[in-house]
């Protein structure tokens, strides 16, 4: 953050100028949508009614947000303070992921000024109902658990009418009730994750056996809590590029040797799963789909286990970076699968997402890397957070 | 138990009155299409045809045939749909009907894609889209009457009445004539039974059904979502459990740092 040169600042607006553009291209087909109907702006049909949106924006959004539960998990649960620094960025992503989320089912849904319906006439034995819920709910706390950002940042402003607030109130007050508010999204996750499982146990017909198993909501936790070191390692080291600042060593290498350790019970429990599906002999037959399985596998799960546990690799923080990326490759890989490739059409139908589809979900990331940087550039971000300012532990002192 | 329909493959001629009828019942309007060189029309259900005729030509037992099939919704016993909807939605009545309401539906699609039979569909070119299926005409049957398919149909190839009856009206069926059917009920058991049952004189997949399992499809979903409560507390016990620890552990550990210092600061 203090090392932001001048000349890097100049630099950067380029890219800003690319991802405002992103994301005004991404708004043309959204007031389309709310003109014409769904059907004008995407190639979703009656065979195939959830598509990249849900693919891409809900399945892989909620899973690479699992950045934010499994940091602030570990930095003020388990009280790891070594990972301090990122837990900031990772609990502002996770955020922007779910936010993400929101919009996206905005566009997606067909009559969302009727969403509030879930709280009216909610179904509680739907697995969408379990989303709808830990998609809002979760959202407020990461909101409530950044907020500290935003609250000094104001707190220490200068800005005559801003000034005049005592922010240090519900600062005091997130502080206060900053573990519970951590516990609270740690549950939260734990079913959010999970529950995109159950929703896709309601197809046992539809759904490749390959990938079909009952163990599917556990399969999808443990896989999010893989990806998500992986996910604020990718993130953080990008941003850093980005914005000149530096992830330290000692972090990405904690985190890459996590990874292999939840990757291999991953693995010890989908092929658990397979077998409780009677399914593994599929692996040689099931073609092409077994293809999509050996992909997801090799790269998701077997590649990562491989690099990180190598101790040379995990010397170089460019090679974690690398490691991470693929892991996040893997799991995106593995959430298309289970909600698009595997997933069965009916018959008659084919599908492949139009352009305006892409640039919906190109402009709500783009939304998102917007966000992160205005936050890097105007938030105490990446402090390492002297124990007065961030630690829950000193209100009680 | 409820009521349902019997369609009997053998005895419908492939007229489509019921087609028409529904869509007279339920004012929807016709579908678009295009000269597929059959006679089959429109080639899928859509939310304008809740339900149609399909016409299936094929080989078999050395024999040449046009089989026809109705599709519409089979108003399962156990309902993905119903299961899936997180606004409520779609209900099960004990009658036997699963209705739609409009009231609710915030158009999120999960019943299509939950839906083993493929059955809901989506109004894709309104910008106030609905999901559409057959209701069963919950609303004729409310009045005493029955759906607007089975009184249209001219030779008797849809029968109305209670689900059970209509059972064992099939078997009968199938007894008295095995040469002309399959020795199976579609809608008996698949998918823990559905309202609408049909006969047939050739396989049921080689008309283009889905070939299902016995065990209601909401099982895995009914079992998972059972987790949640003892899941959020365990998960919550734990969480708490671990921080406890590890504060002490902090503690601890703080303490013994601590008494040097204060021994060091007095020194000076």
């Amino acid at each position: 953050m203090n090392e932001l040169q001048v000349p890097q600042k100049r630099k950067f607006p380029i890219g800003l100028a690319i991802l405002t553009a992103i994301v005004v291209l991404g708004l043309i087909p959204i007031v389309i949508r709310y003109l014409y109907g769904l059907g004008a702006i995407s190639n979703l049909s009656d065979g195939r009614p959830w598509g990249l949106w849900i693919s891409f924006d809900l399945y892989c959004g909620v899973a690479l947000a699992a950045g934010g539960f499994t940091l602030a998990g570990t930095v003020y649960v388990f009280r790891l303070e070594k990972f301090h620094s990122v837990a900031r960025p990772a609990v502002l992503t996770a955020f922007l992921g779910y936010t993400l989320v929101i919009l996206a089912l905005l566009v997606d849904l067909g009559q969302p000024w009727f969403i509030w319906h879930i709280f009216v006439t909610p179904n509680i034995h739907s697995p969408l109902f379990e989303v709808g819920i830990c998609v809002v709910s979760y959202t407020v706390v990461l909101a409530l658990e950044f907020s500290p950002a935003v609250f000094e940042r104001l707190n220490n402003a200068n800005i005559p009418i801003v000034n005049r607030i005592k922010w240090g109130i519900p600062l005091g007050i997130v502080r206060a009730i900053q573990i519970p508010l951590v516990i609270l999204g740690v549950c939260l996750s734990t079913l959010h994750q999970s529950s995109l499982g159950s929703m896709l146990l309601m197809s046992p017909t539809n759904l490749h056996p390959l990938w079909y198993t009952p163990i599917l909501p556990i399969l999808f936790l443990n896989s999010a809590i893989a990806v998500g070191p992986a996910m604020v390692m990718f993130e953080s080291t990008l941003t850093g590029k980005a914005l000149g600042h530096k992830v330290s060593h000692e972090v990405m290498e904690g985190l890459g040797k996590v990874i292999p350790i939840i990757l291999s019970i991953y693995l010890v429990l989908k092929i658990a799963g397979m077998g409780l599906n009677h399914s593994l002999g599929m692996v040689f037959t099931a073609y092409p789909y077994n293809l999509y399985w050996w992909a997801e596998i090799i790269i998701g799960i077997i590649i990562p286990i491989v690099l990180f546990t190598n101790k040379n690799f995990r010397k170089s923080d460019g090679r974690l970076f690398l490691g991470a990326a693929i892991v996040v490759l893997g799991l995106i890989l593995n959430r298309f699968n289970v909600s698009m490739f595997a997933l069965a059409m009916r018959p008659g139908y084919t599908y492949f997402p139009s352009w305006m589809e892409f640039a919906i979900s190109a402009g709500l990331v783009a939304d998102s890397m917007l966000v992160i940087w205005l936050a890097y550039r105007l938030l105490p971000m990446t402090q390492n957070a002297p124990a007065h300012a961030v630690a829950p532990g000193s209100m009680a002192r | 138990m409820g009521v349902g329909v019997l369609y009997d493959a053998t005895k419908c001629i492939g007229c489509r009155g019921c087609q028409i009828a529904c869509k007279q019942w339920n004012q929807r309007k016709a579908d678009q299409t295009t000269n597929t060189g059959s006679l089959e029309n429109p080639p899928h259900l859509t939310a304008k045809t809740v339900t149609k005729i399909r016409f299936t030509e094929l080989e078999y037992n050395g024999k040449f045939q046009t089989v026809f099939t109705k599709l519409q919704c089979m108003h399962c016993e156990h309902p993905a749909c119903v299961e899936a909807c997180p606004v409520s939605a779609l209900q099960k009545h004990p009658e036997g009907a699963v209705t739609y309401d409009d009231k609710r539906c915030f158009g999120c699609r999960y019943c299509m894609v939950a839906c083993p039979f493929g059955i809901p569909n989506f109004d894709w070119d309104t910008p106030i889209p609905w999901i559409r299926k057959c209701t069963f005409c919950f609303d004729r049957q409310g009045g005493g009457l029955k759906p607007a398919c089975v009184t249209t149909c001219p030779t008797g190839a849809l029968k109305y009445g209670n689900r059970d009856e209509l059972l064992v009206e099939a078997r009968a069926r199938i007894t008295a004539a095995p040469a002309s059917y399959v020795d199976h009920i579609y809608g008996e058991k698949e998918v823990g039974g559905t309202s609408w049952l049909l006969l047939s004189p050739v396989p049921f997949d080689k008309l283009g059904l889905p070939k299902l399992q016995e065990e209601p499809v909401v099982v895995n979903a009914e079992r998972a979502m059972s987790m949640v409560p003892p899941v959020l507390v365990g998960v919550a016990a734990l969480m708490t459990g671990i921080y406890w620890v590890s504060k002490r552990r902090d503690q601890n550990g703080e303490k013994k740092n601590q008494k040097p210092q204060k021994q060091g600061a007095v020194k000076k």
